[in-house]
């Protein structure tokens, strides 16, 4: 186990090291900070001059470990609009965006795991039919036009909730429901795929044979051995929201990091981006690291092997 | 003679082309899936002919008519936009933008995705290590952002709208063609004709490829649907196609302002988007079934 640890560590390592280089030359040699910064009608002097206050007439390996060390401390420039350090404002918007995230898997996971689950256990039956036909719907709409629906339905027409912003539960559900939609489609699938797969092994029939009762066999025996793939498409889903849901964000006016990723794009304020897009990979590698050490945990096959 | 003969007897270096009938879909969602994309493709190439009106026509006295309005003789069917604008044809022609941005993107990650895929399983060692870890990091990514965050750095327009599809599609091309090849490397097949004194290339090109195009194929289908979505997704927010051509995801933008007074402006596009992404879903899954079944099944 500690083997695979200290593996899976190292791995990560090298991944944030590929991030930080991808970020780098994004910003840094891609698109060049100086001209976003500079007025339109700078003279090559002044950009001449920024220039070197930024530190950007450097070699590039220099630029780089300026921009490592100053990464590694949590100084990630500073919001060329609102004049504070970007990571703060990133940071500022965490809460917002984790509340999103967690309220839709919530949703989503509550949802699709007993419907997988009944679908699996009465195959070809209606249960069976309606699971497939919301699995294939939900992973064919887009977020967003959902969204607009839904604000559409439930805000506009039948004036039941709000249609965008923070501030207490009733805000909550429109967005929760919408991105949960699309995440318990895929959730349903791979439970129904995963539990079939469990329900025709021999330790099964064994339990059975035991005179267990189904509830015990399918809950204690078939679920826990079909969780593990499960346990992991949640893991990676959640990554992936705790990242910021952009659109869905932008839709419902929900003051989340994917928003604010949008709205510093705009206003071309690249500290922000970069902040953004380097924390919300960040997050992603973290959850696939804690997810793959749980999976590890789960299945010994993983921990000895 | 004897090795020749002893290659020949090894399984066969490309899969055979799985029997007619198993084409034949089975299931009502693959025959939904096939005739959906059938038609919006047929509908994006003939545009000109299925759109009732002039796309870019406007007729301000009827602006914001709602569906099935009549005026001066003809039916706006699914209403007009802000401008008067005929929805159903703004509909058809966004389906050529759509399907055109999306597919050339598929085709591009795809071509590269798979290329990098077969190098690195075929050659592997530090090529293998250094490209996988290049996957590891762009999948950390969560893709919007950094098509969001590409598109900021080379600006909207449609070409680079495709670059950064493209280059937010390869990586799952990379990952399977790899693992294919990684499957196929060690056949016995393989090693008699390596054997026989056949070329990397020829290797590359004639026994392996073969091998790992069903899968490229069935995730190409599924990707295009996602395609499509990131797409409008994109210009949803004012970083995809410009508004000058008529796109879904643009369409979008206009209904979601007139959300409250017109609600077939952000309706109908989204629709179109909806059944097209669906049939990708279904043509993808009647593919893998058909090609790859390997690729699991649900």
């Amino acid at each position: 186990m500690q083997r695979y640890i200290a593996r899976r560590l190292v791995q990560a390592i090298f991944v944030f090291l590929g991030i930080s280089i991808f970020v780098f030359v994004l910003t840094h040699v891609i698109g060049d900070p100086v001209v976003l910064l500079v007025p339109f009608q700078a003279t090559p002097a002044q950009i001449t001059a920024m220039r070197h206050a930024l530190g950007l007439d450097q070699p590039m390996w220099v630029q780089y470990a300026v921009f490592v060390r100053g990464a590694l401390r949590g100084d990630l420039g500073v919001s060329v609009r609102q004049d504070v350090p970007a990571l703060a404002l990133v940071l500022q918007r965490v809460p917002a965006t984790a509340e999103l995230a967690l309220a839709a898997m919530v949703l989503a996971v509550a949802f699709a795991v007993p419907l997988g689950v009944l679908a699996a256990l009465h195959r070809r039956s209606l249960i069976d039919r309606a699971a497939l036909v919301f699995s294939i719907l939900g992973q064919s709409m887009p977020t967003f036009w959902l969204g607009l629906i839904a604000i559409l339905v439930f805000g506009v027409t039948l004036r039941w909730l709000p249609t965008g912003g923070i501030g207490g539960l009733p805000h909550l559900i429109l967005p929760a429901l919408v991105l949960g939609v699309f995440s318990s489609a895929g959730i349903t699938r791979l439970t129904r795929a995963s539990v079939l797969e469990v329900v025709q092994e021999d330790y099964l029939r064994t339990a059975r044979a035991k005179g267990l009762r189904e509830t015990v066999v399918i809950g204690r025996h078939a679920l826990r051995n079909a969780s593990l793939p499960i346990v992991t498409w949640i893991g990676l889903e959640l990554g992936t929201l705790l990242g910021g849901a952009a659109v869905a964000e932008t839709v419902f006016s929900w003051p989340g990091m994917g928003r604010l990723a949008v709205q510093a794009i705009f206003a071309r304020d690249f500290p922000v981006v970069q902040a953004t897009v380097l924390f919300a990979a960040t997050i992603f590698v973290l959850a696939t690291l804690l997810t793959d050490l749980l999976y590890a945990w789960l299945d010994p096959r993983i921990r000895y092997g | 003679m004897a090795l020749r003969l002893f290659a020949r007897s090894q399984a066969a270096p490309a899969p055979r082309m799985p029997a007619a009938s198993r084409w034949v879909p089975r299931d009502l969602g693959a025959g939904l899936g096939l005739l959906l994309l059938g038609a919006v493709c047929v509908l994006a190439l003939l545009a000109s002919t299925f759109a009732p009106m002039d796309p870019e026509g406007q007729d301000i006295l009827n602006r914001l008519a709602a569906p099935l309005s009549r005026s001066a003789g003809h039916i706006y069917w699914l209403g007009t936009d802000q401008l008067g604008r005929d929805i159903l044809s703004r509909v058809i022609y966004g389906a050529r933008v759509s399907l055109f941005v999306g597919a050339t993107a598929v085709v591009l990650s795809s071509v590269f995705g798979t290329l990098v895929g077969i190098f690195s399983g075929y050659y592997g060692r530090l090529w293998d290590d250094l490209l996988m870890r290049i996957t590891d990091v762009q999948l950390a990514f969560p893709s919007i952002l950094l098509s969001l965050a590409i598109v900021a750095v080379l600006g909207a327009g449609v070409r680079n709208l495709i670059v950064v599809l493209a280059v937010s599609g390869w990586v799952g091309y990379a990952r399977v063609a790899r693992s294919r090849v990684l499957g196929i490397r060690q056949r016995d097949f393989v090693e008699a004709v390596r054997a026989l004194g056949a070329s990397h290339r020829r290797i590359l090109w004639r026994h392996i490829l073969p091998n790992v195009l069903p899968s490229t194929l069935t995730i190409a289908s599924f990707s295009l649907g996602g395609m499509i979505t990131a797409e409008a997704a994109l210009t949803f927010l004012g970083l995809g196609i410009p508004a000058t051509l008529p796109s879904w995801g643009g369409m979008l933008t206009d209904g979601a302002q007139y959300m409250s007074v017109a609600w077939w402006l952000a309706t109908f596009p989204g629709l179109a988007i909806m059944l097209t992404v669906l049939a990708t879903n279904l043509v993808g899954d009647w593919l893998r079934d058909v090609l790859d079944p390997r690729l699991g099944t649900s």
